[in-house]
């Protein structure tokens, strides 16, 4: 759909009554649910852009203290990266119709997610029981609450992997479960690539 | 101009959905309470944001009685007053006027006028409603606390927001916040629902540029918010952490009562962008449905096309986009950059420019039209000249020099009840003398109508008129008690007295409103199926109150756009948008219209 060309036409002319009158109601083709979930990973995208800004500010301030990265943060992404390759490759299983690889590939997706979420508290803990504590610390409160609000979306699509998982045990086949599977994995690889901007955000800064 | 309704196009099919993408409700539970119907969700929301939107009107009542007759009420301390202004900012903003345009008024509307039978999201959308339930009663829940609610504002400025000086700065802001977290996790909801319901869910033949304006403004307000109330998301969680784990985002280093607190470095003019972000679209969340709903009134009970259509879009559009980069007029005390102000100070002039041009098409849909004075009609009139002296009054404050003497006063206050209370309010009160019998198939009683609009709109002025003047003698906004003021004549409290008993009418006439309301759903005289002759598709339904499903096995097909009001060579003043062009010759023809 061409927005602005839409906006521009003149629905009281008889020469544009005769193009509306063919339109089939839709502005695009995608499913109703993948254009929601585009949506709605828009919606995040502005959260976690503010909360940069708003961390690039307080930076300018005074105490601003930067934070070392403890290794496990790199182990983590390996991780979540891990978890996003599994999801791909159940998304191509369920294209090509091979229900047992599908099946295969979220389970070790959703393990691989839980992993990086307990991997992420384990760091905290490791931050605090090297001295850092978050209220003295603005770059580290950042930190916490950057990495909680990513782990809470990874959780609420944890949800939605879940109930997918269960479709798959019910006895669903690859094609019956595809969108689901597919909007799984596209929600996984954009909160791969949000934690991704992130690590690098808290590496240079 | 060529209308396009004698045009004879060639037969378009009736586009049907399958059954299977309709929710069917199998017990009383789920069609009246967890019901997934946008109708009977719609209800709920706008039975929930009046409930509370009454508290809110209670709280008023009580600041006035308290700024009218200071040594009357001495239940009312200051701290107490402090919490009312606070509790009834926040209310009226969030919990009233956005939850019932978008939710109530968009949940209704959209499916209907688009020509679809529900959301996209059905069980998203109920969800969405009990999520902002227990956001309300979340807020409600902080006047039972020890300190009560917050009284920090409705701006809930940082550091005092959270600093024991202020009341309500423990349990009370930490829930007044995670209600509003609670509020924007269920708004997302139910916004996504909205979004794509006008994207992906219009019947056939309804383009974008057919759409209502109604839909055009909710549409646009929702895309609004979805951008904005992130930005309060995360203000509120950082606030929150400030204030139960002691981080330092928005807490300066600050001495309490003499002891250093361990805040340190924190910014709390952050926190004001932050807030501003989304503090200054939110106006435009609830004034464009506003816009867009006046539009429909104007040209329905005005029988015409509503003047410049695609203009009005286009400045819909465009108000949207401007509403992100005038934030920080709201701050020009804050010690910003001078060069900031005078950048937002120009964008502040240049969203003037689409406003303007909408009540020009207003005023100019009028001219000439066959103008009928019904309530809806003349709550839109009052909506354009309430919305002109609020927005002028804006201008003032939207230019630095102007706006850093008056800032803080009671012109301030009164600048935005004009603007972003009374003049949408009229529009909710012109919307439900419109939409009632649709919703019920009974109207209103017209009598009360009569005495409800116009106690309220000439009440509003003689409450905000005189609130100008308070504030350019310097009268301040948030005072408990002016007290003996050098600079502040006594006149100041006669005139604060005579605005509280204007302000207790305007109340009553609200009562008189709700019980309208209540008795003419069931006692109310019968209605026509589409009372007012409109055109747009919510009033095509075979029954009214809209069944389940919205329409029949089909959907409707449309032909034109919503505004085809007297259009030259037929016979009926309107023509719906799903009649189909050789009927409407065929009408004509059979009365000799031709």
């Amino acid at each position: 759909m061409d927005f602005f060309r839409e906006i521009s036409s003149k629905p009281w002319l008889e020469s544009q009554v005769a193009i509306d009158d063919t339109h089939q109601g839709g502005a695009y083709t995608l499913p109703s649910v993948t254009i929601g979930l585009r949506i709605f990973l828009g919606v995040v995208t502005v959260l976690f852009s503010l909360t940069v800004v708003a961390y690039s500010d307080r930076m300018t301030l005074a105490d601003w203290r930067p934070v070392p990265e403890p290794t496990l943060m790199w182990l983590n992404i390996v991780v979540l990266f891990a978890s996003s390759v599994a999801m791909q490759w159940s998304v191509i299983s369920a294209r090509r119709g091979r229900t047992a690889n599908v099946e295969i590939g979220m389970l070790v997706g959703g393990a691989l997610a839980l992993a990086f979420l307990a991997g992420q508290l384990l760091m905290v803990r490791q931050m605090n029981a090297l001295g850092y504590f978050a209220p003295t610390n603005p770059a580290l409160a950042f930190l916490y609450m950057l990495s909680a609000m990513h782990g809470v979306h990874l959780l609420g699509g944890l949800v939605a992997w879940g109930r997918t998982v269960m479709r798959i045990w019910g006895g669903h086949e690859a094609h019956q479960v595809r969108m689901s599977v597919e909007l799984c994995a596209f929600y996984w690889h954009f909160l791969l690539v949000v934690w991704f901007l992130l690590f690098v955000w808290f590496s240079i800064t | 101009m060529v209308d396009v309704t004698p045009e004879k196009v060639e037969y378009v099919g009736p586009a049907e959905v399958p059954e299977v993408d309709l929710y069917h409700a199998k017990t009383w539970w789920t069609k009246y309470v967890f019901s997934q119907d946008a109708k009977v969700i719609a209800i709920q929301y706008s039975g929930t944001a009046v409930a509370i939107g009454l508290v809110g009107l209670v709280l008023s009542w009580l600041m006035r009685l308290q700024l009218g007759f200071p040594e009357f009420f001495s239940f009312i301390s200051p701290d107490l007053y402090l919490q009312f202004v606070t509790m009834h900012g926040m209310i009226m903003v969030i919990y009233l006027l956005t939850a019932l345009f978008l939710g109530g008024f968009g949940n209704y509307l959209i499916p209907l006028m688009v020509g679809a039978r529900d959301m996209v999201f059905p069980f998203v959308n109920m969800v969405s409603y009990w999520v902002y339930l227990l956001a309300v009663l979340v807020l409600v829940s902080s006047f039972f606390v020890p300190g009560g609610p917050t009284g920090a504002g409705w701006t809930l400025y940082p550091p005092q927001a959270i600093l024991s000086g202020t009341p309500g700065s423990g349990a009370g802001i930490v829930l007044m916040l995670v209600s509003l977290a609670l509020f924007i996790i269920g708004f997302t909801m139910g916004g996504l629902n909205y979004v794509v319901t006008v994207l992906q869910a219009r019947t056939r033949g309804m383009t974008l540029m057919r759409l209502p304006l109604t839909v055009w403004g909710i549409f646009t307000a929702t895309v609004l918010a979805l951008l904005a109330f992130p930005a309060l998301f995360v203000s509120a969680i950082m606030m929150t952490l400030d204030s139960v784990l002691g981080t330092s985002f928005f807490m300066p280093a600050i001495v309490e009562f003499g002891e250093q607190l361990q805040y340190g470095g924190g910014s709390p003019v952050l926190f004001q962008h932050l807030f501003w972000f989304f503090g200054h679209p939110e106006v435009y969340i609830v004034a464009l449905p506003a816009f867009g709903i006046v539009s429909d009134l104007l040209s329905v009970h005005a029988r015409r096309n509503i003047f410049g259509y695609r203009m009005m879009v286009w400045a819909i559009v465009g108000i949207g986009a401007l509403s992100f980069v005038v934030w920080a007029h709201h701050m020009y005390v804050s010690g910003m950059n001078p060069y900031f102000g005078f950048f937002f100070a120009t964008t502040t002039l240049i969203i003037a420019v689409p406003t303007a041009l909408k009540v020009y098409n207003w005023t100019l849909t009028l001219w000439r039209g066959d103008i009928h004075l019904t309530l809806p009609m003349l709550f839109a009139i009052a909506f354009i000249i309430t919305f002109v002296n609020g927005g002028i009054t804006g201008l003032f404050l939207g230019n630095v020099v102007v706006d850093v003497p008056l800032s803080d006063t009671m012109f301030v206050v009164a600048h935005f009840h004009m603007v972003m209370g009374v003049a949408p309010i009229l529009v909710v009160f012109g919307a439900v003398y419109h939409w009632f019998p649709l919703m019920t198939g009974r109207m209103l009683n017209q009598a009360m109508g009569q005495f409800h609009f116009w106690v309220t709109f000439l009440g509003a002025y003689l409450i905000y008129f005189p609130m100008h003047y308070l504030g350019f003698v310097g009268v301040p906004r948030r005072y408990w008690e002016i007290g003996e003021t050098n600079f502040i004549p006594e006149s100041a409290e006669s005139l604060n007295a005579f605005i509280t008993v204007a302000a207790l009418v305007v109340g009553f006439a609200q009562v008189v409103f709700i019980y309208n309301i209540l008795t003419s759903i069931f006692k109310g005289k019968i209605s026509e199926r589409n009372p007012w002759k409109a055109t747009s598709l919510e009033w095509q339904t075979t029954t009214v109150p809209p069944g389940h499903g919205n329409f029949d096995d089909e959907l409707p097909v449309v032909y034109r756009w919503a505004y085809s009001y007297s259009v030259p060579g037929t016979v009926d003043d309107y023509t719906p948008q799903n009649v189909h062009p050789d009927d409407v010759v065929k009408i004509a023809a059979e009365q000799g219209g031709d």
